[in-house]
């Protein structure tokens, strides 16, 4: 039985694996040989310059500050604003509270493309396309449904007492949740770090849509127009994707269970 | 929301002002041979990818819950594709699908089978695009995970002891109480599907071609709005995509009365 399933889950991992080894194997081969039948699983030769010359083709350094700039603006808006509408949901009383919370969780299901062309307009007017402020400002309205939910939850488990004796210190709403709640919920905090920087580091119809200047592309745009340029240099092409793909898995092995801590969370929705 | 419906009933392509034509882009939209083109590859797309997700996801989640060696690097090596960035792994499937020196056609010349055109002949792009979806259910693996630790070792336990099989105690301990956390992970997966874009904007490089077998419907949505700007129309078909997933989910949630069970009454899924 055991020898069995270790078999069928050795085989279904390699399946699943196999692809990102393929592309770091073709990322090594030199010119050309990856059009060769039979193909060379692994190469004869290795050529770590290919990724030199991925990196020498396109200004990868300015996409890449321009993605984390996008990043770091975006989480930092997640993280403030994510804090204070939780806090609010989880230790404030007021008339209507559980409706709106419920309705704020409800916009999880809302698909994300019918307010796109409304948001597209709004950004328009306020002249702001072709800037970074389309993909940094809507996290510091809240912080997104998923970051508001996960810090409530999150808060809820944190004991009541604690925020009575800081009260009972002098500290108001603002107090307790910079000295009290927040230093108590750094897990949370990291995962919604982690999350974000997987969200925007991925995303790509947001910048499509927005970023039309060469100089203002990140990452993922960046290798999208990689591929138009350089569609017959398979080996440069995973090299780039295998540049970009990179950071995710040190992110990923180093931060595991914030991962699997954030889907739990969400998943177990309601229970 | 209403700024939407309202954009939906102009006629309005940004250079000029827009101008009120009542519903007249709803009377278009189902004149328009393309929208019900965009809704059978997308309907296919979902019909087909959402069950085979769940179940592989299931299946895996169950095994992998079991205590064996190595089970936190199965968990790892199986959640990994969901983090992979979404260009950078279509660009690697349009490498490996390739039909002239893709690594799947190596192989099927290895073994003597004819060259399968898999992104280029319009008889399989939706196969191909539905096994690239089974590599990344990573999401829906770890919220299964979550669900099957939630199942109390006390009844699998009252189980064996009134002789229950594995595949009994499965059955009819373990597949009631996850009920909530599937029709969680189906509801997701259907909105999900209904959305899918990236991965055919970069392998298509936005046409939906060949033939317009891989136009799913916000490939199509995204096409009238920022390359044709006919902010109008595509407002319309935004609403339409709506209220087709809100459809969708509302017969989910009526259905789910027969099927989902709730050990506490009053339980929100």
């Amino acid at each position: 039985m055991n020898v069995g399933l270790h078999a069928v889950l050795i085989i279904g991992a390699a399946v699943n694996v196999a692809p990102l080894l393929w592309m770091l194997s073709t990322a090594l081969q030199p010119s050309g040989s990856a059009l060769t039948f039979p193909p060379q699983i692994i190469p004869q030769s290795f050529h770590w310059d290919n990724f030199g010359r991925a990196l020498a083709a396109a200004p990868l350094g300015l996409y890449l500050l321009n993605t984390l700039t996008i990043f770091v603006g975006a989480v930092l808006g997640a993280l403030v604003t994510g804090s204070l509408a939780a806090y609010a949901f989880a230790r404030i009383r007021f008339p209507g509270r559980d409706a709106l919370f419920v309705l704020v969780i409800a916009t999880i299901m809302l698909p994300a493309v019918v307010t796109l062309i409304p948001q597209f307009i709004e950004f328009r007017t306020l002249h702001w396309v072709d800037t970074f402020l389309p993909l940094i400002v809507p996290t510091w309205l809240g912080g997104g449904a998923f970051n508001i939910f996960l810090l409530r939850q999150f808060f809820m488990t944190i004991p009541y007492e604690l925020d009575e004796a800081a009260r009972l210190d002098g500290a108001g709403h603002l107090q307790i949740l910079w000295r009290v709640l927040l230093p108590l919920s750094k897990p949370a905090l990291a995962t919604i770090v982690v999350f974000s920087f997987v969200l925007h580091w991925n995303d790509f119809l947001g910048p499509l849509i927005y970023i039309s200047s060469a100089n203002k592309q990140t990452l993922a745009l960046g290798l999208y127009s990689f591929v138009g340029e350089y569609a017959t240099h398979w080996n440069l092409l995973m090299a780039a994707s295998f540049l970009m793909v990179l950071p995710v898995l040190v992110i990923f092995f180093a931060a595991q269970r914030y991962f699997v801590r954030g889907l739990q969370f969400t998943g177990m929705g309601g229970r | 929301m209403l700024a939407s419906l309202f954009i939906a009933m102009t006629h309005w392509d940004m250079a000029s002002p827009a101008q009120w034509v009542g519903l007249a882009n709803f009377q278009a939209m189902i004149h328009d041979p393309l929208v019900y083109q965009a809704l059978y590859d997308t309907a296919v797309y979902a019909v087909v990818s959402v069950p085979l997700q769940l179940g592989s996801a299931l299946l895996l989640a169950v095994l992998l819950n079991q205590r064996i060696r190595g089970q936190g690097i199965y968990r790892t090596l199986y959640y990994l594709p969901s983090v992979m960035p979404t260009v950078a792994a279509s660009v690697l499937w349009l490498f490996i699908f390739n039909q002239h020196f893709g690594i799947v056609d190596a192989g099927l010349r290895l073994l003597h089978l004819p060259t399968i055109y898999w992104l280029s002949d319009p008889r399989y792009t939706k196969t191909t695009f539905i096994l690239i979806s089974l590599w990344s259910i990573g999401n829906a693996f770890v919220i299964f995970l979550a669900g099957l630790q939630g199942v109390p070792q006390s009844l699998h336990d009252a189980a064996v002891v009134d002789g229950a099989t594995n595949w009994g105690r499965f059955r009819h301990v373990t597949l009631p109480l996850l009920t909530p956390v599937i029709f969680f992970n189906l509801i997701m997966g259907i909105i999900a599907s209904f959305q899918v874009f990236t991965t055919a904007y970069v392998i298509t490089g936005g046409t939906g071609d060949p033939n317009n077998s891989l136009l799913f419907y916000v490939l199509y949505l995204y096409n009238e709005t920022f390359v044709r700007f006919q902010m109008g129309y595509a407002s319309a078909l935004a609403w339409g995509l709506f209220v087709i997933i809100l459809i969708l989910t509302l017969a989910n949630f009526a259905l789910a009365r027969r099927w989902v069970y709730y050990e506490q009454p009053g339980g929100r899924w």
